[in-house]
């Protein structure tokens, strides 16, 4: 029989980037820099979405089940 | 005018239509693709997956309701981003745990899971109870969605209304899963579309980006409210993260999200999804900002409905044939999610009440009827909510929603992961967390809508004693005090050594895969 199954992997914990970045406000809430006019505070905010795409995909990409 | 309800009738008929026709059609030729939109035999990949949960999570009500907020309070609104942000790598390594363990154990709802998880069935009731009562409002809010497109297009009168969720009724109690699933893939294009062509077209005629937030800047600067403005203050931001903290959390313990990701393939199919959902998060924050759109174009809502924001200004930046496409996207956006959340309730109901409680011997021709029946009562009753009640109502009530159905999260998202906890604590950690939330929302008032109680989520800190004007989500609060219960009642049951519930499951179950040979089949969907 082969080794017991488990989740744990220490790539797991590149999940706590994009949980804990878009949820500390100093780093974001301010109008300049603008991106095409857009205030900082949407734009950083929108480009969050990029690094939660990114992580997700290195911990599933790195963690999916082999066959 | 006209060319705009020409369009819309036309398309949502169609769309729905061609839902109704393609399950039958299936049914009747492909018993292989029966298997497939029925979830019975085959489960979805990771495409039908992708629509199908996107299609659940991002709501018409959504769609219209997050630029409402921009458009009446401004940055505090967008805390929508940050939480369709934060839940995915959240729940990215609970729910595959939750997708085992419920395919080696036939679980179909959360409280399935917690009822043989704790060996109690009184736990498991609260927990269905939390997510009929939880979903009912949401059910109801999609109605809304439809209700301020119909205002803006000159449509008086319910029977409208009645007439599109008599067609939603009408496709969920023939077809299950299968419909939506398919209608998704459509409704998910024409959003899409509408709104790419949206942020583009639209700023280009307000002067550009930066005249469209210099406006909203203007407007908030001469509001007496001291919350608004396009930026968080030092009083809000708290509130900011730990309501797009909690409403992360919240996402994935309602019933419907659960249905949609018990009905991927494996396990793969899912974290795959975790990392691909996000584009809907891309779409929910340009929408978002079709609020401060609305303020540059100068909209007003109709009477004191600011759900109307959206739409008005679609009917007047956009060509007539261009709003009613517009128009029938939110429509038919609206009836994709109802179905899904009708069927999750109906499950709860048949699983957890009426085999638990009324007829334990039940067949399962018996079942299944019966969670088409409780499908089409929840249903009735979300139409009967709005043409009632006022709608400020059920958006209070969508609110009460959130918080409670974080109740659950000890027995359902931490119960995945260890068994610590006594069923007598969590019980009594649901009803302090359920007691103090209630609590905290009745306390909050709202001078905007002149309600004098459920007013909103933010909960000011003064009211615990506290010198400062901060403000924090209730449910997180509300979570805090279940939690300490829990734990306290815990301790407290095992040094007076109550009996502990049976745990059906095994550790191995819980990342048990496809292949594996205990992994079976789920039924989800209530009618096939």
């Amino acid at each position: 029989m082969a080794a017991p199954r488990s989740d744990r992997s220490p790539w797991n914990w590149l999940l706590l980037i994009p949980i804990a970045i878009p949820l500390i406000p100093a780093l974001y809430n301010a109008v300049e820099p603008r991106l095409f006019g857009i205030p900082l505070f949407y734009w950083l905010q929108l480009a969050f979405i990029l690094l939660g795409v990114a992580t997700t995909t290195v911990v599933y990409r790195m963690t999916r089940s082999r066959r | 005018m006209s060319t705009e309800i020409v369009v819309f009738a036309v398309l949502f008929l169609v769309v729905s239509g061609m839902g109704f026709v393609a399950a039958r059609w299936r049914r009747a030729n492909d018993l292989a693709s029966l298997h497939e939109w029925g979830l019975g035999g085959r489960s979805f990949g990771s495409w039908i997956t992708w629509f199908l949960v996107g299609g659940d999570l991002y709501t018409a009500y959504t769609f219209v309701a997050v630029p409402a907020l921009l458009f009446g309070a401004g940055a505090t609104g967008f805390f929508a981003l940050p939480y369709t942000v934060v839940t995915y790598p959240l729940v990215f390594l609970v729910m595959i745990r939750l997708w085992s363990v419920s395919h080696v154990h036939g679980l179909v709802t959360p409280a399935d899971f917690v009822r043989a998880r704790f060996g109690s069935p009184t736990l498991a009731l609260l927990v269905a109870i939390t997510g009929i009562v939880a979903t009912m409002p949401y059910i109801a809010l999609q109605l809304v969605g439809i209700e301020a497109v119909l205002k803006t297009m000159g449509v008086r009168g319910d029977l409208p209304l009645i007439i599109a969720f008599a067609i939603l009724a009408a496709y969920t109690y023939q077809s299950g899963l299968r419909a939506p699933a398919l209608i998704a893939f459509v409704k998910d294009s024409l959003i899409y579309l509408v709104i790419l062509v949206a942020v583009i077209y639209i700023p280009s005629k307000l002067g550009g980006w930066g005249a469209i937030f210099d406006a909203a800047q203007a407007k908030f600067d001469a509001t007496p409210a001291p919350g608004d403005g396009i930026l968080l203050n030092s009083n809000n931001q708290l509130q900011y993260v730990t309501l797009a903290l909690g409403s992360a959390m919240a996402l994935f313990l309602y019933p419907h999200s659960v249905t949609g990701v018990l009905a991927a393939k494996g396990r793969d199919v899912i974290k795959r999804n975790m990392s691909a959902l996000p584009a809907y998060s891309l779409l929910l924050g340009l929408i978002a900002l079709l609020g401060y759109m609305a303020i540059a174009a100068g909209i007003k809502p109709i009477g004191t409905d600011v759900n109307t924001v959206v739409p008005q200004l679609f009917d007047t930046m956009f060509p007539d044939w261009f709003a009613g496409v517009a128009f029938a996207a939110i429509g038919i956006g609206a009836l994709v999610p109802a179905a899904i959340m009708s069927i999750a309730a109906a499950n709860l109901f048949t699983r957890n009440i009426y085999r638990e409680y009324i007829r334990p011997d039940a067949t399962d021709a018996q079942e299944a009827s019966v969670s088409k029946m409780a499908s089409l009562v929840v249903k009735v009753g979300a139409v009967l909510c709005i043409l009632l009640i006022d709608p400020q109502f059920s958006i209070d009530l969508q609110l009460i929603g959130g918080v409670i159905i974080l109740q659950t999260l000890p027995s359902v998202a931490l119960g995945l992961f260890g068994r610590w906890f006594h069923r007598a604590g969590l019980i009594a950690g649901w009803i302090a967390g359920m007691g103090a939330g209630l609590v905290m929302l009745y306390t909050i008032a709202n001078p905007a809508t002149k309600h004098a109680h459920f007013g909103g989520s933010a909960f000011p800190l003064e009211k615990l004693g506290l010198d400062t004007k901060m403000t924090v989500y209730a449910g997180f609060l509300a979570l805090a005090v279940n939690l300490i219960v829990a734990v306290l009642g815990t301790l407290l049951a095992r040094a007076v050594k109550m009996a502990e519930g049976p745990d059906a499951t095994r550790p191995e179950d819980y990342v048990a895969d496809r292949e594996d040979p205990r992994v079976h089949d789920l039924e989800v969907a209530g009618s096939s």
